[in-house]
């Protein structure tokens, strides 16, 4: 009897630790059900908001082991859009973003920290203006199900500060601007 | 010599019409490239961070209407016949002519189309709205910007030969070039 109940707890600690198939995701940019926004404060006086048009991306992850979860995203940093062509411009030139040296930035997560709502830490390398640096994201669950469609679909939100100096972005925006709040939301559909 | 009364051009002289033309539009070329540059080196704080653009974005705008007007005067009033010189430069003159239009042409067209890449309308001083083109590639503002910034940059290269050209004409071959584009005439 005790030896039968080990050998349950074995079998399902083995089953937690390597899942029967991997869970992963695909983000689903192709539908746009996913997005990279941020949020910059507009001489403290107000926020002004934009987004990068253009990423792809993957994830894994399994509500029976959260802990696994992995993501890897890669943005095109020419994308960017402020709904302001003149502002886009003078963003994307060497004064900023400079996307000419730096088209592309790309986030690889390292750890993930689950809470008990299926959200958690993800911790990760950002590379952006050609500067790498570790970050962390908190992220929210938002829903996993299937879809009408034949598919499977998990969806998380997410939030991390960012201070452009960090990366080498040194275009003076005003003391109330030097933070830039990323708002994170991706939809993953399941691989077949 | 003697200043023309005549606001058209004949066979021999400018009229006054295009001799306006020609110096609004040479002022506006000298004057609107340094400030494109120094646009670029304004700080975000600069209190004329939003006004130096719109003199800009206006002047430029000013100067296409000219250059409409001008392009239709002279279809209708041809400058007068070339004075003697060789043929070869001649020919010079007439190829840096159709060239100064044409990068000047090109230099306005793709100002417009950094300012409208977003379907916003391009402000001639808060007065009138040009509005933009009903269609927009990707990346526009950054294209048409790197184009606005070498032809702009070979146009005003070509404008200053034009005037050392003009100098030349005056001062070495001693002819009536740069007098007939003052509206002088011989009597």
């Amino acid at each position: 009897m005790k030896a039968k109940f080990f050998k349950g707890l074995a079998l399902a600690t083995l089953m937690t630790a390597s899942p029967l198939y991997a869970a992963d995701y695909v983000i689903d940019t192709k539908g746009a059900h996913a997005s990279i926004e941020f949020r910059i404060s507009h001489l403290g006086t107000s926020w002004l908001t934009g987004r990068f048009n253009t990423f792809n991306g993957e994830f894994s992850y399994d509500s029976d082991n959260p802990a696994a979860s992995k993501v890897n995203v890669d943005i095109d940093v020419t994308s960017f859009d402020s709904n302001h062509a003149e502002r886009d411009k003078h963003i994307r030139s060497d004064e900023y973003l400079n996307v000419a040296d730096h088209p592309t930035a790309s986030f690889k997560s390292t750890s993930f920290t689950p809470n008990a709502d299926g959200g958690g830490v993800m911790k990760g390398m950002l590379t952006l203006y050609g500067t790498s640096k570790e970050i962390a994201i908190d992220v929210a669950k938002v829903g996993e199900g299937k879809d009408p469609w034949g598919g499977y679909r998990a969806g998380f939100s997410g939030t991390v500060e960012l201070k452009p100096k960090e990366f080498g972005m040194n275009y003076n925006l005003g003391p109330a601007s030097e933070t830039v709040y990323m708002d994170l939301n991706i939809e993953g559909i399941r691989k077949k | 010599m003697v200043l023309n009364h005549k606001l058209t051009n004949d066979e021999h002289s400018y009229g006054w019409g295009p001799v306006i033309m020609h110096w609004l539009i040479a002022l506006a070329i000298i004057g609107l490239y340094p400030l494109g540059w120094y646009i670029e080196t304004l700080d975000y704080y600069d209190p004329a961070y939003r006004t130096i653009p719109v003199w800009h974005k206006s002047i430029g705008i000013i100067v296409a209407m000219v250059l409409a007007v001008r392009l239709i005067w002279r279809s209708f009033n041809k400058p007068p016949a070339p004075l003697p010189q060789p043929k070869k430069m001649v020919i010079a003159a007439k190829i840096a002519h159709a060239l100064l239009y044409l990068l000047l042409l090109i230099t306005l067209i793709s100002g417009y189309l950094i300012s409208t890449a977003d379907g916003r309308a391009i402000e001639l001083f808060n007065l009138i709205n040009i509005p933009a083109l009903p269609f927009a590639i990707d990346n526009q503002e950054d294209i048409a910007g790197l184009i606005h910034f070498i032809v702009a940059t070979i146009l005003i290269s070509l404008a200053a030969i034009h005037a050392i050209a003009a100098l030349k004409h005056h001062f070495i071959d001693k002819d009536i070039t740069l007098k007939r584009m003052l509206a002088l005439r011989e009597e």
